[in-house]
């Protein structure tokens, strides 16, 4: 949200934002009055654009491109410290966790190095059926614009035996990418409902 | 028989969603149905008025009316057949709001079971009697369970107007919490110089009689007419001798008794007053610590007690009371902050409750009235207060207000500047919620004129640094993670009903809500009676309260046991349970079943013994009914043949 003097209330309000957080997620996000424990507990205040508390807030005021489009949801943890103290027994972690798909879906995620990081993740997992640490972090590195972050660590990783140089080979990797291919073809069957019966008919994983 | 019947609009509250109109067009194909209409709002005067003209002019011998429930208005339709000369058991309301109009919105289902409801009405009544109750006397004596400042308010207005009081304390002395408190809000007077008077009254009036360290044991009979049973528990001192001279404690050898009165922060002796102020001023044995009682051989305070008070061979005795009207005020407990393992569960020292901190800042408390520190005796220099512990929290299952803690915090905040001028004190809060006369003004002073830091947000956890704990929380305001090094943190720890509260309700046949709260009868309207007829309330047993408000209906139910003490005899409810002499076979079935001892033996003449039951002490439960096999226990005014024409009605 920029920082304007006046937030008319009426005409910003997207009732279906509320009603989408709140049926992805489980949790009454009215049920929130603001006591703010959530951000006294959470350890990532210092770094987010907006506190918990007024995530869970803009939620409530329907305020859905300031809600997707800020970095607190891709920065949470998900330690889940929000959850915990909640007073109010709300799932402060699954809202967080929801906004997070939504904002992905929407193609609004601001922290774009924490997109790529996803992705290469997944594209690692469905290469080769888990993830290749030794390839990812290379690709993750170069598409961020930081080749030699952290390359340090890798002889030491090695050395340990936290990293290899060939993937680890698993059974039926295809099964794996499989999945993708499921979720991919569900994902954009009809206007990206998903259908009820993704895998069972062919999985044997 | 004639009947008439009227079908309320209540307004749009029934007419919005039934169609009464059509209502009483079809009652009046119903049998002996001869009048129906539909009214405005039957419960106004002209609407009252309207039923006594129909009477009048129809020559209606009983009357339907149809509308909400008759806890709501069946007394003022009883009393409108009255004025019009018919026996006010001639009368049938049918509940066609709570039942039907408010839980539907369906207008043809809603109609039609309407008429179905006024139906079987109309068929009940068609087998309705005349009845009429009985005058009894009335015991006026009164008994007060709960020593606490409401208990004590209304034992003094009622001992003030020439009534007998019995009061009952659980604890050994009265006073209840306020007895604990340093300071009230928001005047900043002594507690215990504005209780203390009254305190003395309770045990110097010769109407009142006190006892402490005593337990309802158990309660019969019915308004006018209880009798009481009190375990008065053992305290191993005999009271008529004692006199409180304290050399018992004084020589106690067991030094690390359980200092409840204190809540924790000092040792008591295992024989002890709680407090010099303390009424009775009578001491007791703590057993659990007492040498003696544990097998160890001591007996000290027998030797030195100059009046031969210690008996350590003293048992629990019961005692009897006959009274005609009980006020119940066993007032509350304080949340127990064990609850909350981020604010540490009780486990840090200098994280204390807010009535641990009320003793420290008594001048009788643990530390003389000098603020320290529990773990380390230093002074504090930084003090934070916790709103909202064990309040407003679903999490712990307490979603309610307190509405006490956001005033005793501003005045301890308050009460710490006065004792150490240096000191800084900072309140953690949600809302502020001061809505008495002159509280919010004092909750501005503390933060005006006497600096005390105010920061909106709840505290996510306590740690320790050092010898210091930190609070770590938010400014929901800024919408910044706020810390603050403390010396010491005090917990608002919220309201919760008292301990046994469920236990007492059961003896007393009243009904509590799902924290344990009493329920009166009417949240607004009749705010300190219960549903048990003679039982009334006072204080915060019946919620969250402060002390102007736990006097206030302490007083209010003086009030109330005054104006049923005012009439030397009440009349009976006539709808009770009847044994027909011919058909009763003497098997002794009810008597058995009957939950309030009501029916007993008769014999007649030739020896032949019947059922037969005592109307005053019978509640009209049923029971009886339901049982006895011939069917000749009947319940007055819903007999078999009446509820049985309803049923064929409804199934017709």
């Amino acid at each position: 949200m920029e920082r304007t003097n006046t937030l008319s209330i009426q005409q910003s309000r997207d009732n279906d934002f509320i009603r989408e957080v709140e049926e992805a997620s489980g949790q009454t996000v009215s049920k929130c009055y603001q006591c703010g424990n959530c951000m006294a507990s959470c350890v990532y205040t210092f770094a987010y654009d907006y506190p918990v508390t007024q995530i869970m807030r803009l939620t409530q005021l329907g305020q859905r491109d300031t809600v997707l489009g800020s970095s607190s949801i891709w920065l949470c943890a998900n330690c889940q410290a929000c959850t915990t103290r909640c007073p109010q027994n709300i799932d402060v972690a699954q809202v967080m966790e929801t906004l997070r798909v939504m904002s992905r879906k929407a193609n609004t995620v601001s922290q774009r190095d924490i997109r790529v990081f996803y992705d290469e993740f997944l594209r690692s997992v469905k290469t080769f059926g888990r993830v290749f640490e030794t390839g990812l972090l290379p690709v993750y590195n170069l598409r961020t614009k930081r080749p030699f972050t952290d390359f340090d660590l890798a002889p030491r990783l090695m050395w340990k035996g936290k990293l290899s140089f060939l993937p680890a080979r698993i059974k039926k990797r295809k099964k794996i990418a499989q999945i993708f291919e499921v979720i991919k073809r569900d994902r954009f069957s009809k206007d990206g409902k998903a259908r009820p019966e993704p895998l069972s008919s062919q999985t044997d994983i | 028989m004639r009947i008439g019947v009227f079908v309320c609009n209540c307004g749009t509250n029934i007419a919005g969603t039934v169609d009464t109109k059509r209502v009483a067009s079809e009652a009046l194909s119903f049998a002996d149905v001869v009048y129906a209409t539909n009214y405005m709002y039957t419960c106004s005067e002209p609407g009252q008025q309207e039923i006594q003209r129909a009477i009048g002019e129809h020559g209606l011998q009983g009357v339907v009316v149809a509308a909400c429930s008759p806890r709501m208005h069946e007394p003022t339709f009883r009393r409108a057949v009255e004025k019009a000369g018919l026996n006010r058991y001639m009368f049938e309301m049918a509940n066609i709001r709570e039942h039907v109009s408010w839980i539907g919105n369906d207008r043809e289902a809603n109609t039609q079971k309407a008429i179905d409801l006024v139906r079987m009405a109309v068929a009940k009544l068609r087998f309705n009697n005349p009845l009429f109750s009985s005058k009894m006397p009335v015991n006026k004596r009164l008994l007060v369970i709960g020593g606490g400042v409401a208990g004590i308010q209304a034992a003094l207005d009622c001992a003030d107007g020439g009534m007998d009081v019995v009061m009952v304390e659980r604890k050994q002395y009265i006073g209840g919490k306020m007895a604990k408190l340093d300071k009230t809000f928001p005047t900043i007077d002594c507690s215990s110089c504005i209780l203390g008077p009254k305190m003395v009254d309770v045990s110097q009036k010769e109407n009142i009689t006190l006892y402490a360290a005593s337990e309802i044991e158990s309660i019969s009979g019915y308004i006018g007419n209880f009798t009481v049973q009190i375990r008065k528990k053992a305290t191993y001192v005999n009271w008529e001798a004692c006199t409180g001279c304290g050399l018992c404690t004084e020589k106690c050898p067991s030094k690390k008794a359980a200092d409840y009165f204190n809540e924790g922060l000092g040792a008591a002796r295992a024989i002890n007053i709680p407090f010099p102020q303390a009424i009775p001023k009578k001491a007791a044995i703590d057993a659990q610590f007492c040498r003696q009682l544990n097998g160890k051989k001591c007996g000290v305070c027998a030797k030195v007690c100059p009046v031969q008070a210690v008996d350590f061979e003293m048992k629990d005795s019961i005692v009897t009371e006959q009274v005609g009207a009980i006020i119940v005020a066993t007032g509350y407990d304080l949340f127990d902050h064990s609850a909350y393992g981020e604010y540490g569960a009780g486990r840090y020292p200098d994280v204390i409750s807010g009535i641990q901190y009320e003793r420290i800042l008594s001048a009788s408390g643990p530390y003389g009235g000098h603020i320290r520190r529990p773990s380390d005796g230093k002074e504090p220099k930084d003090i934070v207060f916790i709103s909202c512990v064990g309040s407003r929290d679903a999490s712990v299952g307490r979603p309610y207000c307190s509405g006490i803690c956001c005033m005793y915090i501003a005045k301890q905040a308050i009460l710490t500047r006065d004792h150490l001028p240096e000191s800084n004190s900072y309140v953690f809060y949600m809302d502020i919620r001061s809505p008495g006369k002159n509280y919010d003004e004092f909750v501005r002073r503390a933060q005006e004129e006497y600096g005390v830091q105010y920061i909106r947000g709840r505290v996510g956890k306590i740690y320790p640094r050092g010898d210091r704990m930190v609070v770590q929380g938010a400014d929901t305001l800024l919408g910044v993670q706020v810390e603050v090094e403390a010396d010491l943190v005090v917990l608002a720890t919220g309201v919760e009903s008292s301990a046994g509260a469920g236990e007492l309700a059961e003896k007393l046949r009243i009904s509590y809500d799902q924290y344990g709260f009493y329920m009166e009868s009417h949240p607004k309207l009749r705010p300190v009676e219960t549903n048990t007829a003679g039982v009334y309330l006072a204080g915060a047993c019946q919620g969250p309260k402060d002390i102007p408000s736990s006097v206030a209906q302490g007083s209010a139910a003086a009030s109330k046991v005054q104006s049923l003490f005012a009439h030397d005899t009440i009349e009976t409810n006539p709808q009770v349970a009847l044994v027909n002499e011919r058909t009763c076979i003497s098997c002794g079935k009810c008597i058995q079943v009957c939950p309030f001892g009501a029916i007993q033996w008769k014999e007649l003449r030739g020896g032949i013994k019947k059922a037969e039951v005592l109307p005053t002490v019978c509640q009209g439960c049923g029971v009886c009914n339901a049982t006895c096999p011939p069917k000749a226990i009947q319940l007055q005014h819903a007999t078999d043949n009446q509820i049985l024409a309803e049923v064929n009605e409804l199934c017709a």
